[in-house]
């Protein structure tokens, strides 16, 4: 509820200044109005399809899947398996954080649950989707290629920042 | 082309889903309607600001705070806002995206988008409710310092 009054007194603000301008600028606000409808038509051109892929993959590969999978799995296979999980999620990085809970009481490691994270925070499927549609197939193609070393590297450091500490046994909550 | 090829995997998925499990197949589909209506105004109200932005923000100021002239600077900058800011990175493209036309730089942009969704100051308490406070400033600081890393290659390649 808080979240969408906020949204609305943006909305209205948008509004009013849109007005204000169309009366002493009229020109400027007839071209923010073109570029908005421009970006509009484009994003509405390519959000319908994402929209349905997340729907058939929160449908057919639930959470509680996701979970077991990384529960148990070690190695690199673990490492696999924390990649193409943490592609597969949709929303922000704090869904993700009791996700990595639970997946530490299953007894997953560290290191396993660290990319989890990083991975779902930076790669997700439906993400770059829309980057290579706004940004390019080179910018977005580079950017992953990049980050995927670079989460390893973060995991391998926290790893060892944290090692033979419990993270689990400091959480009061999960 | 690469609209046409989503609409197309939707299309067949859609399809595949549909003849495996109806029931399924509605319920993904509300599960769809579920992220539209959730997302929709947010997305409207961001597309509809980078539409004031880009009319009313000269090109010189955006490539003199995050163009190239602003060099190391800049892309800092960029980093810092995105590590700030909470928005869903989805809606954020489009508007990466129309500042790399007016000038800014590729390595502000990539060190943008980059600290957005890995670093997030915002939610940080959180993180360190669930995994401890070392586990969460060390994250955070190495996602933060890569993302410069990545940001500075990214604009030798792609200069």
């Amino acid at each position: 509820m808080k979240k969408a009054s906020k949204a609305l007194f943006f909305l209205i603000g948008l509004l009013a200044a849109h007005l204000l301008l169309a009366f002493f600028h009229p020109a400027e606000a007839v071209e923010i109005l073109l570029t908005t409808k421009t970006y509009l038509l484009e994003m509405l051109s390519i959000l319908p399809p994402i929209l349905i892929l997340v729907g058939l993959f929160e449908v057919w590969v639930p959470k509680s899947v996701i979970t077991r999978l990384l529960g148990i799995a070690s190695g690199w296979k673990g490492v696999a398996v924390a990649v193409l999980t943490g592609t597969a999620g949709m929303g922000p990085l704090y869904v993700a954080f009791p996700i990595g809970v639970s997946l530490l009481a299953k007894g997953a490691s560290l290191f396993n649950v660290a990319i989890f994270l990083c991975v779902w925070a930076s790669i997700k499927i439906p993400m770059i989707l829309f980057e290579v549609k706004f940004l390019g197939a080179g910018f977005a193609g580079l950017r992953l290629a990049l980050t995927l070393p670079s989460i390893v590297i973060i995991s391998t450091f926290l790893n060892g920042i944290l090692k033979g500490r419990n993270v689990h046994e400091k959480t009061a909550i999960s | 082309m690469f609209v046409w090829l989503i609409w197309a995997a939707a299309a067949l998925a859609l399809a595949l889903s549909f003849f495996k499990n109806r029931v399924k197949t509605v319920s993904s589909l509300r599960v769809s309607l579920k992220f539209l209506r959730s997302m929709a105004l947010p997305t409207f109200l961001i597309i509809w600001t980078i539409g004031f932005l880009l009319a009313l923000l000269p090109p010189e100021v955006i490539s003199r705070t995050i163009g190239r002239e602003a060099g190391f600077m800049g892309v800092v900058l960029a980093a810092v806002v995105g590590s700030i800011v909470l928005i869903q990175a989805f809606i954020a493209f489009p508007l990466a995206g129309s500042l790399l036309r007016e000038g800014a730089n590729i390595s502000a942009i990539a060190a943008f988008v980059t600290t957005l969704v890995m670093v997030g100051i915002v939610t940080s308490p959180l993180e360190a409710k669930c995994f401890g406070k070392k586990f969460t400033f060390w994250r955070n600081f190495l996602s933060f310092l890569f993302a410069l890393i990545i940001a500075l290659i990214m604009g030798v390649v792609l200069r």
